[in-house]
């Protein structure tokens, strides 16, 4: 009976964690294009994606449309990634250092958008695109189905936009610099307009969070790029097989996203301590990141001990 | 169609690694050159191609791509009129894009990337026959990942990346040296096919004194930041290695030394 009592816990968290792993999961979209694309670890995301949630909530609060408060978020993110671009491209600061930099400033910055350390929304008084409320609605205002919808078109723009003359350049830029620069690209503004796209999806995120959650808290994006890190890398990991085409790789790191909400909420279920959650995605990222290089260095010692080994040249002839 | 005049260069100047890699360079190329460039090591020879393409900035002197003054011109910017080939295979191509895509990026060098289309059907097609003039089975392969090309492979590649538009100077800045004797060969063939075709100016550096004597119509020795021997025509047709060694005693007072020369002789 324990058992069963157990499953229900879950299967009664499931679409809640479903939600709000597509929220994230258009947040590690985001992600992809500075960490996957761009091959840079762009540390913005924590203060973009509240941005973008406090943003999204001050305009809703001032009576605005849903969907005008969501472009607004977009805007705001566009204009932080643009500070941290030209932090590393017109400064010359190191990427990693940029983005810190830009996401302690947008700390500030959060807190004077919303005059204080959150703001809530109300679903009964606001025109909200998603709310918790709705989880278990069989609706098109279903979160589930709503995110899902935004994803789907994300993933068609973003796959038009790759394919563009600019977007090539861009992908050029992230995989040789050397390269792109003798084909005539100009690799500083194309590593600006990375990060600013990057960013805008990150705080459409948040903007899509605040609002499901029914508020924007100057904390909700602590720690977000290492969620993000880890739906990439579990999206990658699963999908990364059978998901080759651009469109179906931006697709597993959305779903990464929502099978790491599933994980913690059934961790959670086990009666994990909430408290040691964030502990628990560090180590679970860290981990990740280590197996493809702990996978060379074994293979590295196998060719070394090959080489090593005076009989190795006689046996192999 | 080149001019090089008083080209200085120094590397970390004022401290105790400082290195004056171009000590007043002039050179100057007509339409349809081809030069070939040895020298020893540190001669300056990578560093002449680099302040030609833009990669560092020069401290004095002008460079001049057919009357056009790009001494101050960004590197991107300046890529328009050059085609560069370089030494390590892996640099000259992006290793996880496609060879299609590949050649698309470099068919649009020197032009403004808006948001049409990166690559079209009309063009996919054209780089099929293009591939095939190769002789490397590469038209087959239009949509392979170029990381899992060979060396050789990625460096005739390059060179069809880099005059896909024609360039008005092609630098070629060893783009032999990383591959088997073979391949290397076969990669020298294809330069010259592509250079004759298209009469390119062209500007090679090579270890190779074999390469540098029979390949092009101008040769150009380097030493310590100078042109010490620059012989076109009948003569340089005629020069043996055995010439060139000897010259470089006579203009410089010690021996030639390469790593690589003595490997490869």
């Amino acid at each position: 009976m324990e058992i069963l009592a157990f499953f229900e816990k879950i299967l009664n968290a499931l679409p809640g964690a479903c939600s709000q792993g597509l929220i994230w999961g258009v947040m590690a979209i985001g992600l992809f294009i500075t960490y996957r694309i761009l091959d840079v670890a762009d540390l913005t995301v924590d203060g973009s994606f509240a941005t973008g949630g406090a943003v999204c909530v001050m305009f809703l609060l001032n009576g605005h449309n849903v969907w005008f408060s969501i472009f607004m978020a977009f805007i705001a993110g566009l204009v932080a990634g643009a500070v941290t671009g030209l932090l590393h491209t017109f400064m010359g600061i190191p990427a990693i250092l940029a983005g810190i930099l830009t996401q302690l400033g947008l700390y500030s910055v959060n807190l004077k958008i919303m005059g204080k350390a959150n703001q809530a929304v109300n679903v009964n008084k606001t025109d909200l695109l998603v709310s918790l409320r709705w989880v278990r609605d069989f609706a098109i205002n279903n979160p589930i189905i709503m995110v899902s919808v935004i994803i789907a078109v994300l993933i068609a723009i973003l796959y038009w936009f790759f394919g563009t003359e600019m977007g090539c350049g861009i992908r050029a830029t992230g995989a040789n610099l050397n390269m792109s620069r003798a084909q005539g690209i100009n690799t500083n503004f194309n590593k600006v307009i990375g990060i600013m796209l990057s960013n805008a999806l990150v705080a459409v995120s948040g903007a899509l969070l605040s609002q499901y959650q029914g508020f924007a808290d100057v904390n909700m994006g602590r720690g977000a790029i290492v969620i993000g890190l880890a739906a990439v890398i579990i999206g990658e990991a699963i999908f990364g097989k059978i998901f080759k085409n651009f469109a179906l790789r931006l697709l597993s790191v959305a779903l990464g996203a929502v099978i790491y909400y599933i994980v913690v909420q059934t961790v959670i279920s086990m009666g994990l301590d909430a408290n040691l959650l964030k502990l628990l995605s560090a180590c679970i990222v860290a981990i990740f990141l280590a197996v493809p290089h702990w996978k060379k260095q074994i293979a590295a010692k196998k060719v070394g001990k090959i080489n090593s080994n005076p009989n190795g040249g006689a046996e192999n002839a | 169609m080149l001019e090089v005049k008083g080209v200085f260069k120094t590397f970390n100047p004022g401290t105790i690694n400082e290195k004056r890699a171009l000590n007043g360079i002039n050179l100057t190329l007509n339409e349809g050159d081809f030069v070939t460039v040895i020298g020893g090591n540190g001669a300056g020879k990578s560093t002449l191609l680099n302040m030609v393409a833009g990669v560092y900035p020069v401290d004095c002197g002008t460079i001049k791509i057919d009357g056009i003054d790009v001494t101050r011109l960004a590197e991107y910017k300046r890529a328009k009129y050059l085609g560069r080939v370089f030494q390590d295979p892996m640099n000259g191509t992006a290793a996880n894009m496609q060879i299609d895509e590949n050649l698309a990026l470099a068919n649009r060098r020197g032009t403004f990337r808006s948001l049409k289309p990166g690559i079209t059907k009309k063009e996919r097609e054209s780089y099929k026959e293009l591939l095939k003039t190769l002789d490397l089975g590469l038209e087959t392969r239009l949509t392979s990942k170029v990381g899992l090309l060979s060396g050789g492979q990625r460096q005739a590649l390059t060179l069809l990346m880099a005059t896909l538009k024609k360039p008005k100077l092609l630098l070629l800045d060893e783009h032999t040296a990383a591959l088997d004797p073979k391949t290397a060969a076969k990669v020298l063939e294809i330069t010259e096919d592509i250079v004759s075709k298209n009469n390119l100016t062209t500007i090679m550096i090579t270890h190779n004194m074999t390469d540098a004597i029979k390949t092009g119509n101008r040769l150009i020795m380097m030493n310590n930041g100078r042109i010490v021997f620059d012989v076109s025509g009948e003569e340089k047709k005629n020069l043996t290695t055995a010439d060139l060694l000897q010259k470089f005693k006579m203009s410089t007072g010690h021996e030639l030394d390469n790593d690589r020369m003595f490997l490869s002789e």
